[in-house]
Parts: C-alpha cells; sequence; structure tokens
C-alpha cells in the first residue's frame, strides 16, 4: 500500500500570519536563533490496496494540482512511502 | 429582472441579498441551492458570504467544486452576469473565473467596520448607476481580503480598468491608511475580462438602507436592474 504525504506551504513573499505570530512568540521565549519559521498544511492519501506507485504518484499530483494547493499562493512536495496493509 | 442568490453549506449573507433585492428594489429573486444543477434563467446570479463549507482548506476551495458551481462557470462563460461578495469573491477567485488571490489581512485580525471605496470605472454592468470617483460607504467583514497577485496580474488589471473599487477615505483619498487588510493597489473589487464576473470584498447588500448606515450599496444592484 502506498501512503503520500503531501506539504503544502506559501510561495516565497506570501504573507504567512501564523508562521509570522508562531515566530514571534517564540522570540518572546528566548528562542533567537530562528531566522526564519514558516507553516504549511500536511496531507496524507492512503490508496487502495492494487493501486501501484506510478498510479499513487499520478493521482497525488492531480489532487495537489487540483485542490490541495491553489497555484497563485502556494507550492507543494510530496512523498511516497510503502507501508503493510 | 431576476436574480438568482446561491445557497452553499454556511452562507450568512444569502438573506441579506434576498431581502435587499426583493424588498428595497421590488425585484424578482430566487434561491439557488449548491446542489442544483440546472440553473434557470436567470439574469443576474450572486454568490453570497459567509463561510461556505467552513471555509475548510482555503476560503472558496470546496464550494469551488460543488454542483452548482460547474453550472456558474457555464454561465458565466455565456455571458451571464455574476456578483460574488466576500466569501463570493473568494470562490470566483479559486474557481479561476477571477485573478489572484485573497489572503490573510496583513494585520491579522478579523476586520468588521464600515469603510469607504472609490469608483474607478463607472462603465460596466455593475456601475453603470455610479459616478467615477464616486465614494461609496459600506462594511467589510473579513479575516482573508487582502487581495494578491504577481505583477504582471496587478498591471493587466490596471491597464484594462478592471479595477472597479479601491479602498479610500472619506474624501476619495486613496492611501494606505484607507486600506483595511493590505490588498495589493489598494483593491476592493475586480472584474473579469469581459465585464460579466464582479467579485468584492465589501458588503453592498449590508448597505441599502440609510437607516442601516448607508444606501450606497443599492447602486451595484441598481446598475444590475439596468
Amino acid at each position: 500500500m502506498w501512503i503520500a504525504k503531501v506539504i503544502v506551504t506559501y510561495k516565497p513573499g506570501i504573507l504567512d500570519p501564523e508562521g509570522k505570530t508562531i515566530q514571534h512568540a517564540l522570540t518572546q521565549l528566548g528562542f533567537l536563533d530562528i531566522e526564519n519559521l514558516e507553516t504549511g498544511k500536511y496531507f496524507e492519501l492512503k490508496f487502495k490496496s492494487g493501486i501501484d506507485r506510478e498510479k499513487a504518484e499520478a493521482l497525488t499530483r492531480e489532487t495537489c494540482e487540483k485542490i490541495l494547493h491553489n497555484p497563485v499562493i502556494q507550492k507543494y512536495t510530496f512523498q511516497l512511502n510503502e507501508v503493510s496493509a | 429582472m431576476k436574480f438568482g442568490i446561491v445557497v452553499f453549506p454556511g452562507s450568512n449573507c444569502d438573506y441579506d441579498a434576498y431581502y435587499v433585492i426583493k424588498r428595497v428594489l421590488g425585484a424578482e429573486v430566487e434561491y439557488i441551492w449548491h446542489k442544483d444543477t440546472a440553473l434557470r434563467l436567470f439574469d443576474a446570479v450572486i454568490l453570497p458570504g459567509g463561510f461556505s463549507y467552513g471555509d475548510y482548506l482555503r476560503p472558496g476551495a470546496v464550494a469551488r467544486f460543488s454542483p452548482v458551481m460547474q453550472e456558474i462557470v457555464r454561465y458565466a462563460h455565456e455571458g451571464g452576469r455574476v456578483l460574488g461578495i466576500c466569501n463570493g469573491f473568494q470562490i470566483l477567485l479559486e474557481s479561476g473565473l477571477l485573478p489572484g488571490a485573497l489572503i490573510a489581512n496583513d494585520h491579522l485580525r478579523f476586520c468588521c467596520r464600515q469603510i469607504h471605496l472609490k469608483v474607478m470605472n463607472n462603465q460596466t454592468d455593475f456601475t453603470r448607476k455610479l459616478g467615477t470617483d464616486q465614494v461609496l460607504q459600506m462594511p467589510i467583514a473579513h479575516y482573508s481580503g487582502n487581495y494578491f497577485a504577481d505583477a504582471d496580474t496587478l498591471k493587466q488589471l490596471e491597464d484594462e480598468d478592471r479595477i472597479l473599487f479601491k479602498y479610500c477615505s472619506p474624501e476619495g483619498e486613496i492611501t494606505a491608511e484607507a486600506n483595511p487588510n493590505g490588498s495589493a493597489l489598494d483593491i476592493a473589487g475586480i472584474v473579469n475580462q469581459e465585464g460579466n464576473v464582479l467579485g468584492m470584498m465589501p458588503h453592498p447588500e449590508r448597505a441599502a438602507e440609510k437607516i442601516l448606515g448607508s444606501a450606497d450599496g443599492l447602486g451595484i444592484f441598481n446598475s444590475l436592474l439596468g
């Protein structure tokens, strides 16, 4: 069985309010060595058995393009892992 | 003249728009349920404000794939007039009927107050009863109203006179202080290239009677009435 782990983040230059807020909080807590903090969304897609790696990759890409990310403001990456059923 | 108002799960300005069209303008209006696929013959369709599908994933991202939106995209491509207000604007951007995206307000707070906007182009179906440079007062109520598009798109919008409304001061001055959310070019509302699809963050349906603070929003509905 294949699992796709998708991460969607903002493109450079797009306001990431959550990231900015968390970074600010960390600075106040004394974590002064963090140059930048970005947030993103994580999705895990578990495919049905019988879906091979190639198909899983194509389907993941399609869901990312169609709905999981907005290409105007976001980018995505994913990795595929094989797991036992 | 018959208006249609789309009702998504989570829409909350649908009745406001219905009330304004029916009671204030005295025009014909009907709700369109989000599962409807047979769009009856409407002369204009409104995508109201609210939190369609809980705004999960991104505002408008799920609504875009609802059955009625497939029909609305077709309707718009055939020249049908579509007005998206607030969440409706977000849905129009997600569905690709308008360019760009709405991201979180630059000050990171939900913003609910009266603002002013300036009419930049009155040569459209949505603004023909308004004057160019006319200042309108109406409320905004949003967290993601910060218009973003790449430099080429912004230039195109400006060159083609497609920015219908910009945020301004009560005196009509377009300044950084008058911009409530950080929108690029102080954009409050834009139309598509054909001029039949308008998306805007301010709420004209909440500014349709003097007793409620302003009747400036009526101009947009009256323009559609022709």
